[in-house]
């Protein structure tokens, strides 16, 4: 038999590694939004991501839904386990999405909407990095109360996820989103917002890598099964292009920065991301959640992993086509003044 | 108070929130098809500038929409994680195939509708807005089949303590699914006619966009009398199939407290649960049992069939079912009083009618809000009904955690509903005719804020009757 839960854990590495790049950088554009250097620049920089912002996040909820149909258990275990910043990381999703329709309607309460959409993504990244980081950490999993019919459960503490290692990946997610955005502004638009993001894009580059680098050195010395995931068996020798590309990119990046480029920086700071996933990937590898679940254990009955699977097939192509279609009809720079010039 | 009563007001809290938005997006967006193609089909101008007035507040609605719905798909998970576990394997694949065939087509082709008047051709344009609003359709099918399987759950068997789907047709298609499905869309045309007829009247009434306020009107009224009376049938065969598979609700709806033949219809009454009694009943002898058994001495079972814990709480139940019916009967007066004035000739100048249509504005929401009301805490004790107990549903959560963020939700949820209701209420004040089809003007941005993108381009004042 085909192994269904391979290729949905597939899906979701898929989904959340989407979601992460493309979420990343409109998510990004609203970190750097206090920063910019006035309020027509501004403008411009949310004009460059509203088409696109409600698509991205979308791969979000796909990732949560095929989360939930094929790996429920997973789903039911995590979530309580993450409660705050899960609620966190909505509250924060709920003021930034709104902040797009209010803020260009309000007249006296713009400053506010403004806030509220700096405030939500810086808090939405940083969320997701506390949720990164607790779950690299590991989630204590128990068996339910005998009378129930459930067969494992979070037993852990509300709090569990706060440790100085997810505030570390959470600060580091925020960088991280911070370049993707900056080198998106880069792409996307010209003159004054365009030699900003530049500037700021270096200052994200070092804070993304520095991050980076804690979590390359910390987790192998913690945890042992990362460490024996890396460097047991001489595997290390095989894993060790990942380091190095990633120390590729970073230097190709700052490079086409310095250079002036317009689209090179934007595609390597994917890259940096992707790489940065691919290592976490190999770290958790075959778990949904370290240290108790792998993936066998949590997946969902083979009828349900059919059925996603069915549904998948028929539309992720399409759904591929449509929203690349949707970013070739917005492509090129935004115009200045295309918005709403103040 | 425990984390299971929290819980459920904050999953109720937030979906009943949610549903306001869905219910006026999935008819709007289907309006705005129609005024799209009348506008290519005619040319006139105020067919384009209904749909330029509607498609902000349809923007504004459809955020709204987005950001709370993605508060309830990890809803589930954080507050109700025992449900999610053991059902997850049913649950989990129908909303996968919601946000498969339903969210990513609104998603990608709202930012063309949005944005797109001046990237993509008329044509490209009218396939963006279509594909828009089937994809607001596809939502409430797979969602309304998630929701329909815990009220008549069948094609899954417990197996190693989850629900196994072991026919997938037979659980997306369960009993419920049809009519729930039919009277939610139902509902969708009746809120969102009610919405554009209300508006479409205050501009009459303040002698704004003539032209436009009387298409509108007219296509309100046109829809209001399609479905308020579907509507109602629609009503009566969802009640008889609520009777079939969950008589206690019916028994709640009804009030009847003792299983009897030839029951009557309580016009009005005071349900008392810990007595189990009614007080203050004004009833119409066996006029219940016509209705719902369609015979005069038909049985009908009373909450005493099952221990007083095994009762949904009757008080909502009961009085949520009077007020959608009683809104329902009034839409279809509504409706037929547009339709006489209508073809006497004299919308414009009827002003009781208009009155009425402005007061019946928000009505369509109450009335689904009440109908939910009557459909999910009817569902109660059970998640899933007669498998999985509302009890054993939930997260292992401490009971703080929930109250923290329940009540954050009242006071966000609180903030942005007036917000809404401020902008949108600003933009109806600013009327359908912007000075410019400049995309930013066709989303609300102010006309002082607009700039013409390059010199040549004139920014024109269409109809500036105002
Ligand atoms: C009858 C219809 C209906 C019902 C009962 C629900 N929804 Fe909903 N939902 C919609 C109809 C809808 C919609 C019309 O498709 C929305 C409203 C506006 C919008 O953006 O899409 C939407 C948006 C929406 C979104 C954001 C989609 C996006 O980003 O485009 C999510 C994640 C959910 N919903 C999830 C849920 C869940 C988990 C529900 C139940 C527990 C639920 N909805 C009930
Ligand atoms: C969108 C319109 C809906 C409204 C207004 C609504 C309303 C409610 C209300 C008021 C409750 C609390 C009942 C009580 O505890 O007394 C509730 C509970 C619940 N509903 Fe719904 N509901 C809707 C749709 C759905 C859908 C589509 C689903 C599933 C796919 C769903 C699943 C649940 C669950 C899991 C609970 C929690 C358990 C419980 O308290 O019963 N609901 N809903
Ligand atoms: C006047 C005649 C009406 C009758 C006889 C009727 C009947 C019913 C019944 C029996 C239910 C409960 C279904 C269940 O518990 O599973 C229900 C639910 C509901 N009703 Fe009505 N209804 C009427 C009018 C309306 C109107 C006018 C609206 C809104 C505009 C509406 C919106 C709803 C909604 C949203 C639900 C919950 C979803 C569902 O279960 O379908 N109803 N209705």
């Amino acid at each position: 038999m085909i192994d269904l839960s391979l290729i949905l854990a597939g899906v979701i590495v898929f989904g959340v590694g989407a979601y992460v790049i493309l979420d990343g950088f409109d998510l990004g554009v609203g970190i750097l939004f206090p920063w910019m250097p006035d309020d027509a620049a501004r403008d411009l920089a949310i004009t460059s991501i509203a088409p696109v912002w409600d698509g991205n996040e979308t791969w979000l909820i796909l990732g949560g839904a095929v989360l939930f149909a094929a790996f429920p258990l997973a789903y039911a275990v995590v979530l309580p386990a993450f409660y705050i910043p899960i609620m966190s990381l909505l509250f924060a999703l709920i003021f930034r999405g709104v902040a797009f329709e209010f803020r260009v309607k309000a007249l006296t309460s713009k400053p506010w909407w403004t806030r509220a959409f700096v405030a939500g993504s810086t808090l939405a990244a940083f969320s997701q990095g506390l949720l990164l980081g607790g779950l690299l950490e590991g989630v204590q999993v128990g068996p339910g109360e005998p009378a129930s019919k459930i067969a494992l459960q979070f037993t852990g503490g509300a709090f569990d996820w706060l440790t100085p290692f997810s505030v570390v990946v959470g600060l580091g997610v925020v960088a991280g989103y911070a370049l993707l955005g900056a080198t998106w502004l880069n792409m996307k638009t010209q003159h004054g917002l365009r030699d900003w993001s530049r500037r700021i894009a270096h200052r994200a580059l070092i804070g993304s890598l520095i991050a980076l680098a804690v979590v390359s050195i910390y987790t192998p010395l913690k945890y042992d099964w990362i460490a024996e995931r890396w460097f047991g068996e001489m595997r290390w020798l095989s894993l060790s292009p990942v380091p190095l590309m990633t120390g590729v990119v970073a230097f190709s990046l700052y490079r086409e920065l310095n250079h002036g480029s317009h689209y090179p920086p934007f595609f390597y700071a994917i890259a940096l991301f992707l790489l940065g996933y691919f290592g976490i990937g190999i770290s958790l590898w075959p778990h949904v959640v370290p240290p108790a679940l792998d993936i066998w254990e949590a997946a969902a009955p083979r009828q349900s992993q059919v059925f996603v699977l069915i549904v998948l097939a028929l539309s992720l192509p399409m759904v591929l086509i449509y929203t690349a279609y949707a970013y070739w009809v917005f492509r090129g720079k935004v115009e200045q003044g295309a918005g709403y010039a103040h | 108070m425990d984390a299971l009563l929290l819980s459920r007001i904050q999953f109720g809290f937030t979906i009943g929130f949610h549903i306001l938005f869905p219910t006026l997006t999935i008819g709007l967006a289907w309006f705005l098809v129609f005024f799209e193609s009348r506008w290519r089909r005619t040319g006139r101008d105020h067919w384009i500038e209904l749909y330029r007035f509607w498609v902000k507040i349809f923007a504004l609605t459809f955020g709204m929409g987005v950001v709370s719905g993605l508060v309830l798909s990890y809803q589930f998970g954080t507050n109700f994680s025992r449900f999610s576990e053991m059902a997850g394997p049913v649950m989990g694949p129908l909303l996968s195939a919601e946000v498969l065939s339903a969210f990513f087509v609104e998603a990608g082709f709202l930012g063309i509708m949005l944005f797109g008047w001046s990237k993509v051709g008329p044509r490209l344009h009218f396939l963006a807005t279509l594909l828009v609003a089937v994809g607001t359709t596809n939502s409430a099918f797979w969602i309304l089949s998630a929701n329909s399987f815990m009220h008549t759950p069948q094609g899954a068997e417990w197996i190693d303590g989850r629900l196994v789907p072991v026919d997938w047709w037979a659980v997306v298609f369960n009993p419920s699914f049809p009519y729930r499905l039919a009277h939610m869309l139902l509902a969708s045309a009746i809120t969102s006619a009610l919405v554009i007829a209300g508006g479409s009247a205050w501009c009459l009434h303040r002698g704004l966009y003539r032209d436009a306020g009387l298409a509108g009107i007219k296509a309100a009224i046109t829809a209001l009398a399609l479905a308020a009376p579907l509507q109602i049938a629609a009503g009566d065969l969802h009640g008889l199939n609520v009777r079939e598979h969950q008589p206690m609700k019916v028994a709640a709806m009804e009030g009847l407290w003792e299983t009897r033949h030839g029951a009557p219809l309580l016009l009005f009454a005071l349900p008392d649960q810990a007595q189990q009694k009614n007080h203050f009943a004004i009833e119409i002898p066996k006029l219940g049992s016509i209705i719902l058994a369609h015979d005069p001495d038909g049985e009908i079972l009373g909450l005493d069939e099952v221990a007083p814990a095994d009762q949904p709480p009757v008080i909502p139940v009961f009085f949520g079912f009077r007020v959608m019916v009683g809104l329902g009967l009034w839409f279809l007066l509504l409706a037929a009083l547009g339709v006489l004035t209508w073809m006497r000739g004299r919308l414009e100048r009827a002003s009781m009618l208009r009155r009425l249509l402005m007061f019946s504005t928000p009505l369509g929401f109450v009335a689904t809000l009440a109908g939910w009301i009557v459909a999910e805490t009817g569902r109660q004790p059970w998640t899933v009904h007669g498998m999985i107990r509302t009890a054993d549903s939930l997260s292992p959560v401490p009971a703080a955690s929930v109250a923290t963020s329940l009540a954050l939700f009242v006071v966000v949820y609180g903030v942005l509903l007036a917000s809404y209701l401020y902008f949108v209420l600003a933009l109806v004040r600013r009327g359908p005719a912007l000075p410019t089809d400049h995309p930013e003007a066709i989303r609300g941005a102010r006309a002082g804020e607009l700039l013409p993108a390059n010199p040549q381009e004139v920014v024109h004042t269409t109809g500036a009757r105002a």
